[in-house]
């Protein structure tokens, strides 16, 4: 028990707290505040609080709880929209209205809510940490697997039957080397902390996002990490609800730490209307809201974001694949840095605090494709997806910089795309993708042969296209000789119509790997037959202006069912129309 | 801790310095609480705690620290946060900075008394804003779309008419087909009298002044006072919203002005100081402002807020406008380059952005060709733009004809859509008429993201 010597915005210093641990959680003040002991000298902690302090006053009690930050884990967590520190924001509204007031104490999963419960294991087996002991169908995608907790191992001596019990019934107990102990649906787990597993692997599986930039320029694996940097306007938030929409992960966690109220509502509205391509279920159903806005106390920005990599490790350990965005790390940087101001620490790289990069680096390395706990020796995955806000749109500054050396794709958005109304505005030439090499296999198998090839075709063709571009800027279009021209043009139909995706539109907001494999495969014979023709005297200009040019423009719009007819309409078409180009230049 | 107890008077100032001073000696102060002081010859001032510690507490004074001295100014602790007592009265008064008439008319009786800060508004209570407000102007309506319970804020450059472009969006906003409840709040921080007294003639003469509520922060008031201004209006905003249900347009400006007070707050606290001097904190600072517009279920009312910021040597990657343009739901953007053309309103649409627009627009809210419209004429623009680069190193020769053709659209563009007169109050069917006459400019085929069958309806060669 320890008293308030201090108040400075979101940061209080106490004293008598001796016996108090690094990272506990305390109640600060007549209003019992929610707070977390960031450092301790001596008999001092200095405490971040995660709601407003105005009015707090020094001598004030400040109470340890002797437990760490911890989130809730059990049946309930999907679909809900939470707070940085795991409240459910609904049950806050039913209590205070429409504004967030101080004070609320509301738990994380609904106590009087009855799951239905099935047991699989019996009386008398041997379970250790990660082994199922049953399952609860906790939303229509999602089956909720009941996990002996990690560090837990023995022999069940009660298992409950088959039925409806709430999240703090006892559903088994277990008898271990340390005596008895009671199962529930739910256990808690402290969020700094990453959850156990047996062993990492290196993720080989594409995450696809029906998007064709990502999926087939610059994939995510399942289990990677990812970056997506850009200035304000250039589609950030666009992409990430994308990711969220299309992505196939089983479970999505979306975490706005620092950003917009009304980007989680429109997500909040949205996606129980939204089907997933996969099942045809509402998206809700496997979705997690994880909202910290901007204007929401700072010091629970980086509460969210362990909260929400740790509900995403916990449904890996089911052996589901999770995909996790968090939108946006520069804010939770930001509340790093005003902490650490507050602190009077030695400010590194514009005053962002010297541990900056371990903490990034610790977030990230929290993702992973993982064979879990449990004797079944399954596999699960956690893709974290981390977006940037660079100042001024420049990559230079510590966040992106430092985000850039750990995580594996760039995704880099460029505002003159977005001001050109190129969408999504990621630009080809400075992004890249490191796994590219581990997936291709899975594309090659599942999809279709020379993958790699002719995305690596493509990407050349764009990165000549630029290097023309430099030229025309100079001397102008003039200037290039034909079988230059015809590269502009090829260059042309892989940025229009291949790179370009409409998120608003009903067929192009979601692209199928089939799809996309198949149209850039057209799309790459369609240059070749135009390099062949210019070889032999065709003009690129006629070339631009086939009729089959507007075919292929248009594939992106045509419906996944109808699409291999209208690929193969597309390549005869343009065989004959470059065909009959070649005769009419002979004739004359 | 009762509140008689807590109402404490001290004369221990230790040490005044800048906008700041610490009071010793003090007890059961509270961070963030209203501060009253009295200078040695009677003058009285408010002042927040910023930093409470046992025994003493760091204040900001609001009015400034002149005339302060160690040992006879007397401060009192109220126990209280900043509050403003608000009422419907407000309507068609003039506040200062701080919230006291300044219009010679009498004291406010308030029917509330509500903490500036306010809360935040929970998520999950929020509606998300679809209804479009047809402000009469083509670059914003039609390819900028404005919706209630917005923050679209201006981003200009000193010298460019940001104000009159306010003025006019004030004077011609409202909701089609409906008939509701408005008023316009109007917050002022640190512009000159000329600039403050621009807006109070011209809604004077249009009649809007008892819809109006304005606080004004002249350049010659307290700078410090202006970190109160914009909350000062966002609570009688909240208040005319969320309690009296009507529609509430709230322009802030300048928002420059605001952060520069933030600065000199920072500076002379000590704080380590972020990008350009400007506090770490002055994105959630920012966000604790902006972030207070919206919709919310339950209440009928809507805050839609439009701030105007001027940007340091037009640089919109300056801290203001970029950590602005992060929390906003897109900007305006006015370019030096067409004011100087002789171009009003000088909005430059390619940085120009709207992020509500997708919600608001469409069939039964404008009409259904209005986003493939707005498309097509953004990149039919951009592509002009990028050809008049071209033309000034090539010459206008080497281009080939279609380039030519959308070198004209770029020009006509700017002078038919663009242009329009002060008073001149386009509805959306005119805004996409205009649109579609530029778009006629180009080949058919060239109008790729506009769909097939609203071509054959809308397009001059069809409509006949």
């Amino acid at each position: 028990m320890g008293r308030i010597i201090k108040v400075s915005g979101p940061v209080v210093v106490a004293e008598g707290m001796r016996g108090s641990m690094m990272y506990e959680v305390v109640r600060v003040g007549e209003e019992r505040l929610m707070g977390e002991i960031i450092e301790l000298e001596g008999d001092r902690a200095t405490i971040q609080v995660y709601e407003e302090t105005a009015g707090v006053k020094p001598g004030e009690r400040v109470e340890g709880t002797g437990a760490q930050l911890s989130v809730e884990l059990g049946p309930g967590i999907l679909k809900q929209m939470y707070d940085g520190v795991q409240r459910p924001l609904e049950v806050i509204r039913s209590e205070t209205g429409v504004f967030i007031k101080r004070g609320v104490d509301v738990p994380s999963l609904d106590r009087s809510k009855k799951w239905s419960f099935t047991p699989l294991v019996k009386k008398g087996e041997e379970v250790e940490a990660g082994d199922f002991i049953g399952e609860v169908p906790e939303t229509e995608l999602i089956n909720h697997r009941v996990m002996v907790p990690p560090g837990v191992r023995g022999e069940i001596v009660e298992i409950a039957d088959a039925g409806e019990y709430t999240v703090e019934d006892t559903i088994a107990v277990v008898k271990t080397p340390e005596g008895e102990r009671e199962l529930k649906l739910m256990h808690r787990w402290p969020v700094r902390a990453a959850r156990p597993f047996r062993e990492k692997l290196p993720p080989q599986e594409p995450l696809l996002s029906g998007q064709r930039i990502i999926d087939t320029f610059f994939p995510v694996a399942k289990g990677g990490t990812a970056s997506i940097p850009g200035p304000f306007g250039a589609g950030k938030t666009v992409m990430g609800h994308q990711l969220a929409k299309w992505c196939d992960a089983d479970v999505f966690i979306y975490i706005g730490c620092g950003e917009r109220g009304n980007e989680m509502t429109e997500v909040l509205e949205e996606f129980p209307h939204l089907e997933d391509p996969k099942t045809g279920k509402p998206l809700m159903e496997r979705t997690v809201l994880i909202a910290n806005t901007s204007n929401m106390p700072v010091a629970a920005r980086d509460a969210s974001v362990y909260t929400g990599i740790t509900l995403g490790e916990y449904y890996r350990d089911m052996g589901y694949s999770v995909a996790l965005m968090a939108d946006s790390t520069s804010r939770w940087a930001e509340a790093m840095r005003e902490i650490s101001g507050r602190l009077e620490e030695m400010p590194g790289e514009e005053g962002y605090p010297a541990y900056l990069a371990s903490r990034l680096a610790n977030f990230y390395e929290r993702a992973g494709k993982v064979v879990t706990l449990g004797r079944d020796s399954r596999i699960g995955s956690l893709t974290v997806v981390g977006a940037v806000s660079p100042p001024g749109g420049d990559f230079s500054e510590p966040v992106t910089q430092n985000t850039l050396r750990i995580t594996k794709v760039f995704w880099a958005l460029d505002a003159s795309l977005a001001d050109r109304r190129h969408f999504p505005a990621i630009n080809w030439l400075r992004s890249y993708s490191l796994y590219l090499d581990d997936i291709s296999r899975w594309w090659e198998e599942e999809i279709g042969r020379g993958w790699l090839e002719l995305r690596n075709r493509a990407m050349a063709l764009l990165q000549k296209e630029a290097e023309l571009q430099e030229i025309v800027q100079l001397v102008g279009p003039d200037a290039l000789p034909e079988k230059e021209r015809v590269v502009l043009e090829g260059a042309r139909i892989i940025r229009e119509d291949f790179l370009q995706q409409n998120a608003f539109h009903d067929v192009d907001t979601y692209c199928s790997a089939r799809k996309q494999y198949l149209m850039l495969k057209v799309m790459l014979e369609f240059y070749e037959l135009a390099s062949d023709a210019v070889a032999n005297g065709a003009r690129a200009k006629d070339i631009a202006e086939l009729e089959v040019r507007d075919d292929i423009a248009r594939l992106k719009y045509v419906p996944e069912q109808e699409f291999e007819k209208a690929v193969e309409e597309v390549r005869k078409k343009m065989k004959t129309q470059i065909n009959a180009l070649l005769a009419s230049q002979e004739v004359s | 801790m009762p509140a008689g107890i807590a109402l404490r008077e001290y004369t221990s100032v230790t040490e005044v310095s800048g906008p700041l001073m610490v009071v010793e000696g003090v007890e059961g102060v509270g961070y963030g609480e209203l501060v009253e002081i009295e200078t040695p010859d009677g003058e009285k001032r408010r002042g927040q705690v910023l930093e409470a510690h046992l025994g003493k507490a760091v204040v900001q004074v609001f009015e400034g620290t002149r005339g302060i001295d160690t040992s006879s100014t007397k401060v009192r602790f109220t126990g209280e946060t900043v509050k403003l007592g608000v009422s419907m009265d407000m309507l068609g008064r003039i506040f200062d900075g701080t919230g006291k008439p300044i219009d010679k008319g009498p004291e406010i009786i308030p029917e509330d008394e509500l903490d500036i800060h306010g809360y935040p508004i929970n998520p999950a209570s929020r509606q998300f804003p679809r209804d479009f407000i047809q402000t009469g102007i083509s670059t914003i309506d039609g390819m900028n779309t404005l919706v209630r319970g917005q923050k679209l804020p201006i981003f200009s450059g000193s010298g460019l008419p940001h104000n009159e472009l306010a003025a006019q969006i004030a004077r011609q906003a409202r909701v089609l087909g409906e008939e509701e409840e408005f008023a316009v709040v109007f917050g002022a921080m640190g512009i000159t009298y000329e600039e403050a007294s621009f807006f109070m003639k011209d809604f004077e003469r249009t009649g809007a002044l008892e819809k109006v509520t304005a606080f004004l922060n002249l350049a010659d008031d307290p700078a410090i006072e202006r970190i109160l201004t914009p909350r000062m209006a966002l609570t009688a905003a909240e208040y005319f919203a969320y309690e009296q249900d009507m529609h509430v347009l709230v322009i802030l400006t300048d928002m420059t002005n605001y952060c520069e007070s933030l600065r000199e707050i920072a500076a002379a606290r000590g704080e380590v100081p972020g990008r350009r001097g400007y506090p770490g904190y002055m994105y959630t600072d920012l966000a604790t402002i902006y972030e207070r517009a919206g919709r919310v279920s339950g209440a009928k009312g809507s805050i839609t807020q439009m701030p105007i910021l001027t940007m340091p040597d037009d640089d919109i990657t300056h801290p203001i406008p970029d950590l602005t343009g992060y929390i906003t739901e897109g900007q305006i953007v006015l370019s030096r380059e067409l004011f100087r053309k002789g171009i009003y309103p000088p909005v430059d649409v390619l940085p120009s952005l709207s992020r509500l627009m997708k919600g608001g627009i469409g069939e039964g809210r404008t009409r259904e060709d209005h986003a493939n419209v707005s498309d097509q004429l953004y990149s039919a623009y951009a592509e002009g733009r990028d050809l008049r680069d071209l033309v000034a190193v090539v010459g206008e020769e080497a281009l080939t004809d279609k380039d030519k053709k959308y070198l004209e659209f770029a020009d006509r563009f700017e002078r038919e859509f663009v242009t329009q007169g002060r008073d001149e109050d386009r509805d959306i069917e005119r805004t996409l008429e205009i649109g579609w006459d530029l778009l006629s400019l180009l080949p058919e085929r060239e109008l790729k993201r506009i769909k097939d069958e609203y071509i054959k309806k809308y397009h001059p060669k069809y409509r006949g």
